[in-house]
């Protein structure tokens, strides 16, 4: 009897112990790696930003469409020539250690991003010269130069407000127990295993979270990850590859949606980046040449089952900066050799370096067939990618397959890629009458203005050819049919304002 | 020779061993393409920032400087700090070891009760249709690649069936049953690549004392067969798997790579394989370090229990 009764009671412990929140609804989440620092200010893996997303809000937000809206700011206001900005706060908003968020906290937090040594952040907002607080719900942001588009850093982890007390206190172990103004709060991390964040009680719009404990899971194996989510061990997966896309289909537990993201495939020709700029640079004729040759289409229909999408600019057809004027071309192989004949290079050669990684790999392999066809002869080369990037750096190149993830705001996705001597202008390219349209189109506040000024870049890129802009990937996330109120962002990131677990 | 000294003079030539292991795991990691600190810089490249990073953890150094930093300071206990994710690699290292520990044993344990019985009862009734069988399964065991083995159980169990999650990892005291249940598969999937090793050598093993003197003798005293088999054959075969099961211990250990990637088991093999991807230097020479160190001690381990074993052993050699 006894024997029995202990036994039950062990059993009772055990299920006890085994859930303590069985409860409260969790929704598990999957993500493709494990991220790193949980510190806005020196995160950099793409990752971290799904865990922000619940953790940290910011003084703006993007909307599907890439409108800027309120967060933890509600409304800013430019000042004389784009020189200043004066940001509103929103009014009783606490952090998850119970600290007050105000004006001080956006000029410890503005001025951490700035001061912090190993900050990814600066490169952001470096144009922030000062922070003036105005009163305890207002503070200007003063500028080096005009820059609208720092309103968009502020959507993402530049704009990330941390609280002071707990980024004093924890210095720069302040990723390992983040405290922010977000949805929810930080529980525990085990490193390649689990992020857990719970709702925060005093959140300013808690009405608009129902769920109330998040687990996020890396799992860097797609297969796996996969599994999981059919299994229901996972209720989303993000970055869902185009490969598991129909099995995803098939299943009616399961949803996947789609949306262009805002970022693109790239192959950066050597246009005058040192010896090597030679063989690509000189006359636009040659580039021109290349480009004609490749088609598109059958690249994002072949390799992608059309789940991508061709692209020629530096933004998506679906953005409305999108030059609707100059549509991804018909591949048109006798133009090209006649442009090659022109330029008096019939028989051009060329290598590409492109990382061992499959979706570039093969579309590599397409490309240097349809050039082949055209009379350029294109080497292969397999580099790893840093070492490919380093390459790029020296102008050890003289074409390179990379991508870039793409900003909110246009200028993120031009503006240090082709201005000369940019941060990421690894071509080397340079043309005044570009860098006069980047750096006016940064002064322009009204998005029409700031459009038309963006259709004239693309027209001189087109022309020029520095890059050549391929396709871009749709972000895709999976979940389960259960999870409701999932909204697709072309940023990836899920938000949780009312999202449901049914 | 007494134990004592044995195990001394064998720890006193772990010395030099590890301090080659050190040698080579960080000149290897030189050999990496990429620059840890553009790796670290992210996607905007900023000079300044890949700057502060290489002066930050002695990148900047000529590489004997780095070494000799990087000893001092393990000498000390001091692994350095992770540099993705800024956690000190001691504390990671203490929190992945026991995950390790405990798959390996589960894995062992399915090893064990699988290859024992198997590699005896092939030895018994050699030539006949379970033998064969055995050697099968056994083959089998050994040539299946663990990630698919993984993915098929996780196809089977979890997708398919429902009855087990398909991965993840929970601490025995956050929840017992989880712990379990999560580690069943990946227990399953190791275990039988060691069953299959297990089997062979206790059937070679067995057939060898079957074969010997004392067990005729044991059989002519009309000794049951039974016991024959358990007691006077098996104990005699056992040194050589004590042997091979602490050599497979410490190859458990030392992290199962694919497995726990497959599983998502944060453990030492899925530390190592995110330490790589991410130049994360630290966190690699750590986790290859204290692995290195834990299969020579689990190899001392099976030279100490052969020599307990083995009476014969502390003659003279």
């Amino acid at each position: 009897m006894s024997w029995t009764r202990s036994l039950l009671a062990l059993v009772a412990v055990i299920v006890l112990a085994a859930d303590p929140v069985s409860a409260q609804s969790i929704l598990r989440i999957g993500l493709n790696d494990d991220p790193d620092a949980l510190d806005p200010t020196i995160s950099r893996a793409y990752t971290g930003r799904l865990v922000f997303a619940a953790l940290c809000d910011k003084l703006f937000d993007v909307t599907p469409d890439l409108k800027i809206v309120p967060q933890l700011a509600t409304s800013y206001e430019w000042g004389p020539n784009q020189r200043s900005v004066v940001l509103k706060l929103r009014p009783g908003v606490k952090f998850h250690d119970g600290e007050p968020f105000n004006a001080e906290a956006v000029r410890f937090n503005i001025e951490r991003h700035l001061a912090t040594p190993g900050s990814f952040r600066k490169s952001e907002i470096g144009e922030v010269k000062s922070v003036d607080v105005i009163n305890d719900l207002s503070v200007r942001l003063n500028l080096s130069e005009p820059l609208v588009p720092l309103l968009a850093a502020l959507t993402d982890r530049a704009g990330m407000m941390v609280s002071p007390k707990a980024a004093k206190e924890l210095g720069d172990r302040f990723g390992t127990r983040p405290v922010c103004a977000g949805p929810y709060k930080f529980v525990e991390r085990v490193a390649q295993g689990k992020i857990v964040v719970e709702r925060f009680a005093d959140y300013w719009d808690k009405a608009n979270i129902q769920i109330e404990r998040i687990e996020f899971l890396p799992i860097t194996d797609s297969t796996a990850r996969l599994a999981s989510l059919r299994s229901g061990d996972l209720h989303m997966i993000e970055r869902v590859s185009p490969s598991d896309l129909a099995q995803i289909r098939a299943d009616a537990r399961l949803k996947v949606v789609g949306i262009a993201e805002l970022g693109y495939q790239m192959i950066p020709l050597n246009v005058n980046n040192g010896p090597r700029g030679k063989v690509l640079g000189g006359d636009p004729r040659i580039r021109q040449a290349i480009d004609l040759a490749i088609d598109r289409e059958t690249i994002v229909k072949t390799i992608f089952g059309n789940e991508y999408i061709a692209g020629n600019q530096f933004v998506s057809p679906t953005s409305p900066y999108y030059n609707s004027k100059f549509p991804v071309r018909k591949r048109d192989v006798a133009k090209a050799r006649q442009l090659l004949r022109e330029a008096g290079v019939p028989n051009l050669a060329f290598t590409v370096i492109v990382p061992p990684e499959r979706d570039r790999q093969e579309a590599a392999l397409v490309l240097q067939a349809m050039l082949a066809e055209a009379g350029i002869t294109m080497t292969i080369q397999s580099q790893e990618n840093v070492t490919m990037l380093q390459a790029g750096r020296r102008g050890d190149f003289e074409a390179y397959f990379t991508f870039w993830s793409g900003r909110p705001d246009p200028d993120g996705n031009i503006y240090t890629f082709n201005i000369c001597n940019g941060g990421q202008n690894d071509s080397h390219y340079c043309n005044a009458s570009l860098d006069a349209l980047l750096i006016k189109a940064r002064q322009t506040a009204d998005p029409a203005e700031r459009k038309k000024l963006y259709d004239q870049t693309t027209e001189i890129l087109l022309r020029d050819l520095p890059r050549l802009i391929l396709w871009h990937r749709r972000v895709f996330t999976g979940f389960n049919a259960k999870v409701q109120g999932f909204t697709p962002y072309p940023d990836g990131i899920i938000r949780f304002r009312g999202l449901k677990l049914s | 020779m007494s134990l004592g000294l044995y195990i001394a003079r064998r720890l006193v030539a772990l010395v030099p061993t590890l301090l080659l292991v050190s040698v080579l795991i960080f000149s290897l990691q030189q050999l990496l393409p990429g620059d840890p600190a553009l790796a670290l810089a992210g996607e905007d490249h900023d000079p300044a920032a890949v700057a502060a990073i290489r002066a930050k953890y002695h990148l900047d150094r000529p590489l004997v400087v780095q070494y000799r930093i990087w000893l001092g300071n393990v000498l000390r206990g001091d692994f350095g700090e992770s540099l993705r994710n800024r956690i000190p690699v001691s504390e990671l290292l203490a929190s992945k070891l026991p995950v390790t520990v405990e798959l390996a044993v589960c894995s062992m344990l399915v090893a064990l009760l699988l290859g024992l019985p198997a590699g005896v009862l092939s030895a018994t009734r050699k030539g006949t249709p379970l033998d064969f069988t055995a050697n099968l399964v056994a083959l089998s065991g050994l040539s299946v690649p663990h990630f698919w083995l993984g993915i098929m159980l996780i196809l089977l169990f979890a997708v398919r069936l429902g009855w087990l999650p398909a991965s993840g990892y929970a601490t025995p005291w956050e929840d017992p049953l989880r712990n379990l249940t999560t580690l069943l598969l990946p227990s399953i999937v190791l275990g039988t690549g060691v069953a299959g090793v297990m089997m062979r050598h206790t059937r070679s093993a067995m057939m060898q004392t079957l074969d010997a003197d004392y067990v005729r003798t044991a059989r002519a005293k009309s000794v049951p067969e039974r016991l024959v088999v358990l007691k006077h054959a098996l104990r005699n075969a056992l040194i050589p798997i004590i042997t091979l099961g602490a050599i497979e211990f410490g190859r458990l250990l030392s992290g199962a790579v694919l497995t726990e990637q497959i599983f998502n088991i944060p453990g030492f093999g899925k530390l190592l394989v995110d330490g790589v991807f991410n130049r994360d230097y630290a966190v690699v020479q750590a986790v290859v370090l204290v692995s290195a160190a834990l299969y020579v001690l689990l190899n001392l381990l099976a030279d100490v229990l052969y020599f307990v074993a083995n009476p014969r052993m502390r003659g003279g050699a």
